[in-house]
Protein backbone atom coordinates (compact mmCIF):
# COMPACT_ATOMS: atom_id res chain seq x y z
CA UNK A 1 0.00 0.00 0.00
CA UNK A 2 2.48 2.63 -1.08
CA UNK A 3 0.55 4.23 -3.93
CA UNK A 4 0.22 7.88 -2.97
CA UNK A 5 -2.96 8.30 -4.98
CA UNK A 6 -4.60 5.20 -3.50
CA UNK A 7 -3.80 6.36 0.03
CA UNK A 8 -5.11 9.82 -0.76
CA UNK A 9 -8.34 8.32 -2.14
CA UNK A 10 -8.81 6.01 0.87
CA UNK A 11 -8.14 8.88 3.30
CA UNK A 12 -10.53 11.20 1.44
CA UNK A 13 -13.23 8.54 1.32
CA UNK A 14 -13.08 7.92 5.05
CA UNK A 15 -12.96 11.57 6.09
CA UNK A 16 -15.83 12.46 3.72
CA UNK A 17 -17.91 9.55 5.04
CA UNK A 18 -17.50 10.69 8.65
CA UNK A 19 -18.18 14.35 7.85
CA UNK A 20 -21.23 13.47 5.75
CA UNK A 21 -22.64 11.40 8.62
CA UNK A 22 -21.91 14.22 11.07
CA UNK A 23 -23.35 17.05 9.01
CA UNK A 24 -26.44 15.49 7.44
CA UNK A 25 -29.28 13.39 8.83
CA UNK A 26 -30.97 11.97 5.75
CA UNK A 27 -29.16 9.10 3.95
CA UNK A 28 -29.68 10.70 0.52
CA UNK A 29 -28.26 14.01 1.74
CA UNK A 30 -25.36 12.19 3.39
CA UNK A 31 -24.55 10.42 0.14
CA UNK A 32 -24.65 13.68 -1.81
CA UNK A 33 -22.52 15.59 0.71
CA UNK A 34 -20.05 12.73 1.04
CA UNK A 35 -19.67 12.39 -2.73
CA UNK A 36 -19.16 16.15 -3.16
CA UNK A 37 -16.62 16.26 -0.35
CA UNK A 38 -14.75 13.27 -1.72
CA UNK A 39 -14.67 14.81 -5.19
CA UNK A 40 -13.46 18.09 -3.68
CA UNK A 41 -10.64 16.37 -1.82
CA UNK A 42 -9.40 14.51 -4.89
CA UNK A 43 -9.78 17.51 -7.21
CA UNK A 44 -7.95 19.78 -4.74
CA UNK A 45 -5.14 17.24 -4.48
CA UNK A 46 -4.76 17.25 -8.28
CA UNK A 47 -4.84 21.05 -8.51
CA UNK A 48 -2.35 21.62 -5.68
CA UNK A 49 -0.20 18.76 -6.94
CA UNK A 50 0.14 20.41 -10.35
CA UNK A 51 0.63 23.85 -8.84
CA UNK A 52 3.53 22.53 -6.79
CA UNK A 53 4.97 20.56 -9.71
CA UNK A 54 7.56 23.23 -10.71
CA UNK A 55 8.75 23.62 -7.10
CA UNK A 56 11.47 23.98 -5.98
CA UNK A 57 12.18 26.51 -8.71
CA UNK B 1 -44.74 3.27 20.31
CA UNK B 2 -43.40 6.02 22.61
CA UNK B 3 -45.74 8.68 23.89
CA UNK B 4 -44.86 12.36 23.84
CA UNK B 5 -44.34 12.46 27.61
CA UNK B 6 -41.96 9.46 27.42
CA UNK B 7 -39.93 11.16 24.70
CA UNK B 8 -39.72 14.39 26.70
CA UNK B 9 -38.71 12.49 29.83
CA UNK B 10 -36.02 10.62 27.88
CA UNK B 11 -34.66 13.85 26.40
CA UNK B 12 -34.53 15.33 29.90
CA UNK B 13 -32.67 12.24 31.20
CA UNK B 14 -30.12 12.49 28.40
CA UNK B 15 -29.32 16.13 29.15
CA UNK B 16 -28.56 15.40 32.84
CA UNK B 17 -24.88 16.17 33.54
CA UNK B 18 -24.13 12.59 34.64
CA UNK B 19 -25.71 11.10 31.54
CA UNK B 20 -23.95 13.62 29.32
CA UNK B 21 -20.61 12.62 30.79
CA UNK B 22 -21.42 8.94 30.30
CA UNK B 23 -22.48 9.51 26.68
CA UNK B 24 -19.21 11.34 26.00
CA UNK B 25 -17.15 8.70 27.80
CA UNK B 26 -18.86 5.93 25.82
CA UNK B 27 -18.25 7.86 22.60
CA UNK B 28 -14.60 8.26 23.50
CA UNK B 29 -14.09 4.62 24.49
CA UNK B 30 -15.80 3.21 21.41
CA UNK B 31 -16.32 5.50 18.42
CA UNK B 32 -20.04 5.82 17.73
CA UNK B 33 -21.15 4.37 21.08
CA UNK B 34 -22.49 7.77 22.17
CA UNK B 35 -24.70 7.94 19.08
CA UNK B 36 -25.84 4.36 19.62
CA UNK B 37 -26.82 5.27 23.18
CA UNK B 38 -28.86 8.19 21.85
CA UNK B 39 -30.64 6.03 19.29
CA UNK B 40 -28.81 7.32 16.18
CA UNK B 41 -28.06 3.83 14.91
CA UNK B 42 -27.20 4.66 11.32
CA UNK B 43 -24.62 7.27 12.30
CA UNK B 44 -23.26 5.01 15.04
CA UNK B 45 -22.65 2.21 12.55
CA UNK B 46 -20.77 4.59 10.22
CA UNK B 47 -18.52 5.85 13.04
CA UNK B 48 -18.00 2.39 14.52
CA UNK B 49 -16.89 1.10 11.14
CA UNK B 50 -14.89 3.92 9.59
CA UNK B 51 -12.88 5.28 12.54
CA UNK B 52 -11.39 1.98 13.78
CA UNK B 53 -10.60 1.03 10.15
CA UNK B 54 -8.77 4.35 9.73
CA UNK B 55 -6.85 3.64 12.92
CA UNK B 56 -5.87 0.12 11.78
CA UNK B 57 -4.80 1.42 8.36
CA UNK B 58 -2.63 3.98 10.17
CA UNK B 59 -0.94 1.19 12.11
CA UNK B 60 -0.52 -0.92 8.95
CA UNK B 61 1.18 2.05 7.28
CA UNK B 62 3.87 2.04 10.01
CA UNK B 63 2.42 5.10 11.72
CA UNK B 64 3.44 5.97 15.24
CA UNK B 65 1.24 6.31 18.29
CA UNK B 66 3.00 9.27 19.85
CA UNK B 67 3.95 9.30 23.53
CA UNK B 68 2.82 12.20 25.68
CA UNK B 69 6.01 14.25 25.82
CA UNK B 70 5.58 17.82 27.08
CA UNK B 71 9.15 18.75 26.10
CA UNK B 72 8.07 18.49 22.46
CA UNK B 73 4.77 20.36 22.04
CA UNK B 74 3.97 18.97 18.57
CA UNK B 75 4.54 15.40 19.76
CA UNK B 76 2.32 16.08 22.79
CA UNK B 77 -0.43 17.45 20.52
CA UNK B 78 -0.15 14.40 18.25
CA UNK B 79 -0.39 12.19 21.35
CA UNK B 80 -3.60 13.95 22.44
CA UNK B 81 -5.03 13.47 18.94
CA UNK B 82 -4.09 9.77 18.98
CA UNK B 83 -5.82 9.35 22.35
CA UNK B 84 -9.09 10.44 20.77
CA UNK B 85 -9.83 6.92 19.68
CA UNK B 86 -10.24 5.47 23.17
CA UNK B 87 -10.16 1.70 23.46
CA UNK B 88 -8.55 0.98 20.06
CA UNK B 89 -5.77 3.40 21.05
CA UNK B 90 -5.42 1.77 24.47
CA UNK B 91 -5.40 -1.73 22.98
CA UNK B 92 -2.75 -0.74 20.45
CA UNK B 93 -0.61 0.82 23.20
CA UNK B 94 -0.91 -2.28 25.38
CA UNK B 95 -0.14 -4.58 22.44
CA UNK B 96 2.98 -2.60 21.66
CA UNK B 97 1.66 -1.60 18.24
CA UNK B 98 2.27 1.82 16.75
CA UNK B 99 6.01 1.98 17.34
CA UNK B 100 6.31 3.73 13.98
CA UNK B 101 8.98 3.06 11.38
CA UNK B 102 10.51 6.41 10.45
CA UNK B 103 12.30 4.94 7.45
CA UNK B 104 9.09 3.53 5.98
CA UNK B 105 7.82 5.36 2.91
CA UNK B 106 4.31 5.39 4.38
CA UNK B 107 5.31 6.60 7.88
CA UNK B 108 3.82 10.08 7.50
CA UNK B 109 0.68 8.69 5.88
CA UNK B 110 0.30 6.33 8.83
CA UNK B 111 0.66 9.20 11.28
CA UNK B 112 -1.93 11.20 9.36
CA UNK B 113 -4.45 8.35 9.46
CA UNK B 114 -3.89 7.80 13.20
CA UNK B 115 -4.06 11.48 14.15
CA UNK B 116 -7.07 12.29 11.96
CA UNK B 117 -8.98 9.22 13.21
CA UNK B 118 -8.53 10.49 16.78
CA UNK B 119 -9.48 14.07 15.93
CA UNK B 120 -12.56 12.94 14.01
CA UNK B 121 -13.66 10.97 17.06
CA UNK B 122 -13.42 14.15 19.13
CA UNK B 123 -15.85 15.74 16.65
CA UNK B 124 -18.11 12.69 16.89
CA UNK B 125 -18.11 13.04 20.70
CA UNK B 126 -19.05 16.72 20.41
CA UNK B 127 -21.87 15.78 18.03
CA UNK B 128 -23.17 13.20 20.53
CA UNK B 129 -22.96 15.88 23.25
CA UNK B 130 -25.02 18.29 21.13
CA UNK B 131 -27.62 15.60 20.41
CA UNK B 132 -27.87 14.71 24.11
CA UNK B 133 -28.30 18.41 24.98
CA UNK B 134 -31.15 18.58 22.47
CA UNK B 135 -29.37 21.05 20.18
CA UNK B 136 -29.57 18.72 17.16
Amino acid sequence: MSSHFLLLAVFSLMVSTVFAALLRDEPREQLRTGAMMFGGFVAAAFVFGWLMYPLPL
Amino acid sequence: MTSKSTTVARARDESEPGTLALVCAAGWALPGAGHLWLGRRQKAIVFMTVLPIMFVIGLMLDGRIFPFDTREPLVALAAVADMGLGLPWLAARLAGAGEGTVTSVTYEYGNTFLIVAGLLNFLVILDAFDIAKGRK
